[in-house]
């Protein structure tokens, strides 16, 4: 089997001794969770952490609580546990999607929010890399998708991502500067290398969700197979529907056809005071599919996975309508 | 169902005797036998699809601490191969280098690790070339030459064979239909990876543990490779983790481990890595058809003109072999009486093809099956009736010269029609205007239960099994069958607890040990149940009779009246004179000597009188029927195969249990094939050589499988057996195509039927164009003339109905 590269692993026993040898070896130190991403990753030679900063005995990053009428997850709790919270709605389906039943029992929350983009240039051996070139997100130059372009265009594949930002979630991030709450949308840039606006000194301790106050959602995920496979596109929707049927509020999250999660504005403008009759729903799943752009980065053919787009909002969409 | 009551193991379900040590995790496999003193190999692959090698400097990598050897081409520059004809492989490249992972130096070292340093020490400085990446590349000469041997510039091998009157056939048809089908490759991802460990002893002599299916041939192999006496070279089969064709030729990091041993004095062990595994290969070809019948109008076949193209890979391994396999089968499930095939096998700069479950035959079965369905469609005549009314008969030959002992086809079409329901399927019920479809579609099938010939010629057994009896009672199997799950080391347990009137448990089997064990030529083409289990028969019958010979003396009853069962020697026409198991045999050993049997097994001589009539004989012919149940979704194009109806005709059912898990095994790994796996390139390497990326079913995705048993009772086989680990495999690609189109009218003539492809053919079909995605033409070659060949003795072979 591949082997991992040698690397020293660190244990810190509370958030701020994790803190601090995060700050103390900077660009040679990774943080590690539940391993799922990383270890991976890492025995592909995409990683080569010096110090890897292992977070699992961090009790303060693990559980659900409620706090002023927020629900607060800690960032250490798995996506098993959070996959069977059933006041978490739409995050719960998405942290029940990830990967298979194994992988849920490690994987975090965290982890998955600030999962590695994806690329199927990318996400292969160091042998592979090196035969057919390597990438400018490791080790070489150029994009080996758009080779002419100057940027990585390495894909967000996290399921909760596009939900958490549905949800307008914020996250803590706790750093040698103090902490700081920003919303999840914030937490990310439309870049395959640079994806996170987190600093690397910075550690994502708590997701924060608004109370739900009404709010229906969901997550739909497109992917070949019913487990194991990362999505090849993510549909987080959310909509606050008034008594009278008219949408007040709308938020249509893709997920994997871009660097980022990636907002439908124009399909959410379509919704807002409309009803969500089946015209409506149509109008608004054209308006998220014109501009999505996948790539030939991942699984199946790019053309088909933007005409899904088109399918997979107005199901969201429709599901939601139901949702009463 | 066969009456059973005869036999008091044979026909019942029983658990595997290595069951208990697999699930508890006691079997040791290659990987995880551990030799003192050993070290680790590891093999540096090419990183081009195709180039020469100038020049590998290994210094530094020598000078590593903790390397002990380094070897290159040079240090192995004997070519060994499968076949005799295509001795085309390097254990090292030694001067250029085919496919990116195509082994170029090797390195033993204390651990995996200082290997892997070790190999990025060494520098390999190459002269690329043009990559021939598929076949039509291969087929134009401006691309360079990959082997010097080919037939033609990168045609490997051309086929080309007339049975019958072909054009008299066309005459004699009412509708005349052409299609072309592609099939694309895809791999066998056996769960465990190949492992071997080499081992030079001090007394000189070589042995090899290894996951292999075909421990025999890599036996002969090594001894070609490493230019040492095969009498002092011993290779081990360990426990196979899954095989499906992709252990069965002799392999590069088997020489190599070897060499690795002699070099250094150490055991040298190398497990390969899931990607190498992608590189290593031999999986399916991928083959582009053509395929032109005539029929009657009550669908009766009067000539069938088949095309095949079959991309190789870097190497032969089996594709000669492979090549034949996509036509020699096509005639034995219907009465074909005029035949043409045409076969070319080309090289490409890619992981060499070989055999993967089914071996070569999945291809053309699908072809042949859809072919057959757009023909019921355009005849206006029910698929399963059609097929139903022309199944070849028991006692007939082929006209392509294969012998068919007994034939359940019937029976298969039968029990799926009646489980489907087929009768009331889409095409009989209008659908709801839900954007799920709902269809059913029909295939069959057939394959063999062993090829009548080896791998090399020779006339020695197939397989040879020893008995010995042990004056404590116990009783023990030699065989060097190689049990890779199917079940071949149970097989020898209740062939001799049957015998012995003993139970599975109490009999001890040693494989897969050419020291050890009597050649068994190993586990593939379907053919050790009927092969080591004939042999087998003949070995315990050998010592039951001296065992009942010598109780007879002291029961004073004449031998014919003595039974072997429950544990006793007992006399049938007076149950008070018995002798325990254990009495008996000392009683046989005190006046035979040393109680062994040994039998041998050789198939009946059956190949036609025609150059590649070896490919295709067999002692007997499965047959299998499949009705796929899917439900298309018209706006994703996703197809859910919800139910598989699979019937199949194995003979007897030695043990039901196996033969229903190889028939729902078989039935997963079809829907995989069908829906999914793919062996996909681009930039001129292997796309996804992974487990995650390439896509295999989970149990989340796998239909609910109804495994049906038909029991024909063969006369060729064991207690009337005949293969089920392969051939029930090959319906499922084309029912479920057909019951695609039974759902949403469109015809995907390209497999893996994936949802784009689905889609994409709908999208054409309400625009009013063909409802249809696959491949547009087949290239024309140059062939060779047929080899023109007269149908067997015509009272056998199927008759042209004028």
């Amino acid at each position: 089997m591949l082997r991992l590269p040698p690397f020293e692993y660190l244990a810190p026993k509370n958030l701020a001794d994790a803190a601090q040898l995060l700050a103390q070896y900077g660009d040679d130190a990774m943080l590690v969770a539940g391993g799922t991403d990383l270890f991976p990753n890492m025995k592909r030679r995409q990683m080569t952490p010096k110090f890897v900063i292992g977070l699992n005995a961090l009790r303060e990053l693990r559980g659900i609580k409620n706090e002023n009428g927020n629900v607060v997850i800690g960032a250490g709790t798995t996506l098993t546990q959070i996959s069977q919270s059933l006041n978490l709605s739409a995050l719960a389906t998405a942290a029940g999607l990830v990967s298979s039943p194994q992988l849920r029992n490690a994987g975090t929350i965290g982890g998955n929010l600030c999962l590695d983009t994806r690329c199927n240039y990318y996400d292969q051996t160091f042998f592979w890399r090196k035969a057919i070139g390597f990438c400018m997100k490791k080790d070489g130059d150029i994009c080996l998708v758009a080779p002419g372009g100057n940027r990585c265009w390495a894909i967000s594949s996290t399921d909760c991502a596009p939900v958490a930002v549905a949800l307008d979630a914020s996250v803590r991030l706790v750093g040698p500067k103090g902490e700081r709450v920003i919303a999840a949308a914030e937490l990310y840039r439309d870049d395959g290398m640079d994806y996170l606006t987190k600093a690397r000194d910075e550690i994502l301790t708590e997701i924060i969700l608004p109370p739900a106050d009404g709010l229906r959602s969901t997550y739909l995920k497109l992917r070949r197979r019913n487990s194991i496979d990362f999505p090849i596109l993510g549909v987080a929707a959310a909509v606050r529907v008034a008594p009278n049927g008219i949408v007040e509020h709308a938020r249509i999250i893709l997920g994997a056809i871009a660097s980022h999660p990636v907002q439908a504005i124009d399909a959410e403008k379509i919704l807002i005071g409309q009803r969500l009759s089946d015209d409506v729903i149509a109008a608004a799943a054209d308006a998220a599919f014109k501009p999505a752009k996948p790539m030939d980065n991942a699984d199946a053919a790019y053309a088909w996975r933007k005409k899904m787009v088109r399918v997979y909002v107005r199901r969201a969409l429709t599901e939601l309508k139901e949702q009463n | 169902m066969p009456n059973n009551h005869n036999l008091s193991v044979i026909g019942h379900a029983q658990i595997k005797i290595d069951a208990m040590g697999k699930v508890t995790g006691e079997t040791k496999y290659a990987d995880d036998l551990v030799l003192p003193r050993m070290v680790y190999g590891k093999l540096l692959r090419s990183v081009y699809p195709h180039a020469r090698i100038i020049g590998i400097d290994a210094s530094r990598a020598r000078a590593l601490p903790g390397v002990f050897a380094v070897i290159t081409g040079k240090d192995l520059p004997i070519k060994y191969g499968i076949m005799p004809s295509t001795q085309d492989e390097e254990a090292l490249c030694v001067d250029r280098v085919r496919f990116v992972g195509d082994p170029v130096a090797a390195v033993a070292a204390i651990d995996e690790e200082t290997a892997e340093r070790a190999l990025e020490l060494i520098e390999v400085e190459y002269e690329p070339l043009a990559p021939v990446m598929n076949i039509r590349d291969a087929l134009d000469e401006k691309f360079p030459q990959i082997h010097a041997y080919a037939d033609h510039h990168n045609i490997h091998k051309f086929v080309a064979l007339e049975f019958g009157d072909l054009d008299a056939g066309f005459r004699a048809a009412e509708y005349v239909r052409e299609d072309v089908f592609f099939y694309e490759g895809d791999t066998h991802l056996a769960m465990e990876e190949h492992a071997c460990i080499g081992h030079f002893s001090a007394d000189g002599k070589l042995t090899l543990y290894s996951s292999t299916q075909t421990p025999h041939y890599v036996h002969r192999a090594l001894e070609k490779a490493l230019q040492f006496p095969r009498g002092h070279i011993r290779v081990i089969a360990a426990p196979v983790g899954g095989g499906f064709g992709g252990k069965t030729d002799p392999f590069s990091h088997e020489v190599v481990a070897c060499k690795l041993s002699m070099l250094t004095g150490r055991p040298v062990k190398i497990t390969l890595t899931r990607e190498e595994v992608f590189y290593t290969h031999r999986g399916r070809h991928p083959v582009l058809m053509w395929i032109k019948s005539g029929v009657k109008r009550d669908g009766q076949i009067t000539a069938l003109h088949f095309k095949t193209i079959l991309d190789g890979g870097a190497y032969g391994s089996y594709g000669i072999a492979s090549t034949y396999y996509t036509g020699a089968l096509q005639t034995v499930t219907y009465k074909i009486p005029t035949y043409k095939f045409e076969g070319v096998r080309v090289f490409t700069n890619k992981p060499p093809c070989g055999p993967k479950r089914g071996h070569g035959t999945p291809q053309p079965r699908f072809g042949l099956e859809v072919h057959l369905d757009k023909i019921a469609r355009e005849l206006n005549l029910d698929p399963a009736e059609m097929r139903r009314k022309y199944v070849v008969d028991d006692g007939t030959q082929t006209v392509n010269h294969l012998t068919i002992t007994s034939c359940g086809l019937r029976e298969c079409i039968d029990e799926v029609v009646k489980a489907s329901d087929w009768k009331n399927r889409k095409s009989q019920i209008p659908n709801s205007k839900s954007q799920i479809k709902r269809g059913l579609g029909i295939a069959c099938s057939s394959y063999l239960s062993g090829a009548g010939l080896p791998i090399y010629w020779n006339d020695l057994p197939h397989s040879g099994v020893i008995v010995k009896v042990d004056r404590g009672g116990g009783v023990a199997v030699f065989c060097g069958s190689t049990d890779i799950g199917q079940g071949s080391d149970s097989l020898l347990a209740y062939i001799a607890a049957e015998e012995f009137g003993l139970k599975p448990q109490d009999i001890k089997v040693f494989s897969a040990d050419t020291d050890l064990t009597p050649v068994d030529l190993g586990s593939y083409s379907s053919r050790v149940t009927v092969m080591t289990g004939n042999a087998c028969i003949q070995a315990a019958r050998i010592v039951k009779e001296k065992i009942l010979q010598a109780s007879a003396e002291k029961l004073l009853v004449p031998p014919a009246s003595l039974a072997m069962r429950d544990g006793v020697v007992i006399c049938e026409d007076d149950e008070n004179r018995k002798l325990s198991f254990v009495q008996a045999i000392n009683l046989a050993e005190a006046k035979f000597g040393t109680l062994t049997g040994t039998g041998s097994y050789k198939p009946p001589k059956r190949a036609g009188p025609f150059k590649g009539s070896g490919v295709g004989p067999s002692p007997s012919y499965s047959y299998s029927a499949c009705v796929a149940a899917v439900a298309v979704d018209t706006e994703t194009g996703e197809v859910k195969v919800e139910k598989l109806f699979l019937a199949h005709d194995g003979g007897r059912a030695i043990n039901p249990l196996s033969v229903i898990g190889q028939t729902e095994g078989s039935a997963y790994m079809g829907f995989g094939e069908a829906l999914m796996e793919e062996s996909a390139f681009r930039k001129n390497m292997h796309k996804i050589p992974s487990l995650l990326d390439y896509k295999s079913p989970t149990t989340l995705d796998t239909p609910e499988l109804h495994a049906i048993l038909v029991e024909t009772i063969d006369p060729e086989g064991p207690y009337g057996a005949k293969e089920a680990g392969q051939g029930p495999l090959l319906p499922v690609p084309p029912a479920i195509a057909n019951a695609i189109f039974d759902a949403v009218g469109v015809r995907i003539d390209e497999v893996p039927i994936t949802p784009d492809k689905v889609l994409r053919a709908l999208e054409e079909k309400s625009k009013g164009n063909a409802p249809r995605f696959g491949p547009k033409d087949f290239p024309v070659i140059k062939m060779p003339e047929a080899i023109k060949v007269e149908p067997p003795d015509a009272k056998h072979a199927p008759r042209l109905v004028q």
